[in-house]
């Protein structure tokens, strides 16, 4: 290979070349990924209670509409951390979860308005949103590993995004599967509690996801 | 570059996916002027571009089993290119904003030569104890030559000048005193 340019860097390249098993779709990724979410949501349905939690579900259609949010937003955003992981991809897939998201923090406020005006259906414990936190950080931590395992795979070309991605779809599992054996109606400090907590863990992931990736 | 280009790239990366080295040397050759022009496009100074190309190419290396065939080779290439020419105009910006030139560092650093003035001294010190030597009196001149700078034993000084090892040594201990007197205090031995 006379003269090129980069002969060097290319016979360097060549010289040990191996065959590759190509990346899975995203989507197929993304249903790999909600799988081990629901091995998990099955391990903590053990110690939950369907009775209740269908008969507060149906009694208020905004938590019913923060659960399916919580969901939703957690699926499309690990299809859309997937999604930004290959290279060729635009970058507005990261705007997919938003409108799970919007559902989300609507229904959740919609759900503090209500506790406000009909009065606490029961009361909240004093550290309460405490818990709540310390529930969603430490489930999302497994999840955002696996999920960020299998970006690596991949080949982010915003790393940063990416993982911001990644946390948000934890954090969002994490929120739904805590809404299984939350036993408080919804109140603002919940809510703040979330918020923070979702915060907490998306830039978590943010931050060693993105070194992770240039490592 | 046309569909006919984009797609045979296409086929080459599919048979590098495959392990087929001559497919990917080719593929690589080619990529090379692609990531150079999206380089330059994105701005990159010209001095710059193959520090571009290269970590595109290794990108590409480690990246190779995300491409899906069915999907077109060339955006997919210029991606990756783009991204590396962020990345380099980013790292050249945080260089520019966090070093400072400062020429009389250049100045001040000591070099890795011997130091010119530190050999002129040893030049002169050597000169004045000379100087100082042949100031001395003949039998402490001899004294000195013989044991202090030629490193002579006692027994051979004195088979060569005749005297005996104790006179020898009185010469050297006054000569001595008068050198020190002389170099060190400054005044006259």
């Amino acid at each position: 290979m006379p003269d090129h340019p980069y002969a060097a860097l290319i016979e360097q390249l060549s010289g040990d070349l191996r065959p590759v098993r190509r990346l899975a779709a995203p989507w197929r990724r993304t249903v790999v990924w909600c799988g081990a979410v629901l091995w998990v949501a099955a391990i903590i349905a053990l110690f939950a209670d369907f009775g209740p939690l269908w008969h507060r579900l149906m009694a208020a259609p905004d938590m019913m509409l923060a659960f399916a949010g919580a969901a939703l937003t957690a699926v499309l955003a690990a299809l859309a951390a997937f999604m930004t992981s290959v290279p060729g991809r635009s970058a507005w897939w990261a705007a997919l979860p938003l409108p799970g998201l919007a559902v989300w923090l609507s229904a959740g406020t919609a759900g503090c308005l209500r506790t406000e005006a009909i009065g606490w259906t029961q009361p909240e414990a004093p550290m309460h949103p405490m818990a709540c936190i310390y529930f969603i950080v430490l489930v999302s931590a497994p999840l955002s590993g696996l999920l960020m395992w299998q970006i690596l795979r991949a080949c982010p070309l915003r790393p940063a995004l990416t993982a911001s991605l990644a946390g948000l779809a934890s954090a969002g599992a994490a929120a739904t599967i805590l809404a299984m054996i939350h036993p408080f109606d919804a109140t603002y400090t919940d809510l703040l509690a979330h918020l923070a907590a979702v915060g907490v863990v998306v830039m978590a992931v943010r931050f060693a996801g993105r070194k992770a990736v240039r490592k | 570059m046309t569909e006919t280009t984009d797609g045979a790239l296409s086929a080459l990366m599919a048979a590098s996916q495959a392990g087929n080295r001559r497919a990917y040397q080719a593929l690589l050759r080619a990529a090379a002027p692609v990531a150079a022009a999206t380089a330059r496009r994105m701005g990159v100074k010209p001095d710059r571009v193959d520090d571009v190309v290269q970590d595109v190419l290794l990108t590409v290396h480690r990246a190779r089993a995300t491409y899906d065939p069915m999907r077109p080779f060339l955006p997919w290439l210029r991606a990756i290119a783009q991204r590396r020419a962020i990345d380099l105009l980013r790292s050249q910006f945080r260089t520019a904003a966090r070093e400072v030139a400062d020429d009389n560092a250049y100045l001040n650093h000591p070099g890795a030569e011997p130091d010119a003035d530190a050999g002129l001294d040893r030049a002169d010190q050597a000169r004045l104890l000379a100087d100082a030597i042949a100031l001395l009196p003949p039998g402490q001149r001899q004294a000195v030559e013989l044991l202090a700078l030629r490193e002579q034993s006692l027994e051979a000084a004195a088979g060569l000048t005749g005297r005996s090892k104790v006179a020898l040594k009185v010469n050297l201990h006054r000569a001595i005193q008068a050198l020190r007197t002389r170099l060190v205090e400054g005044g006259d031995a």
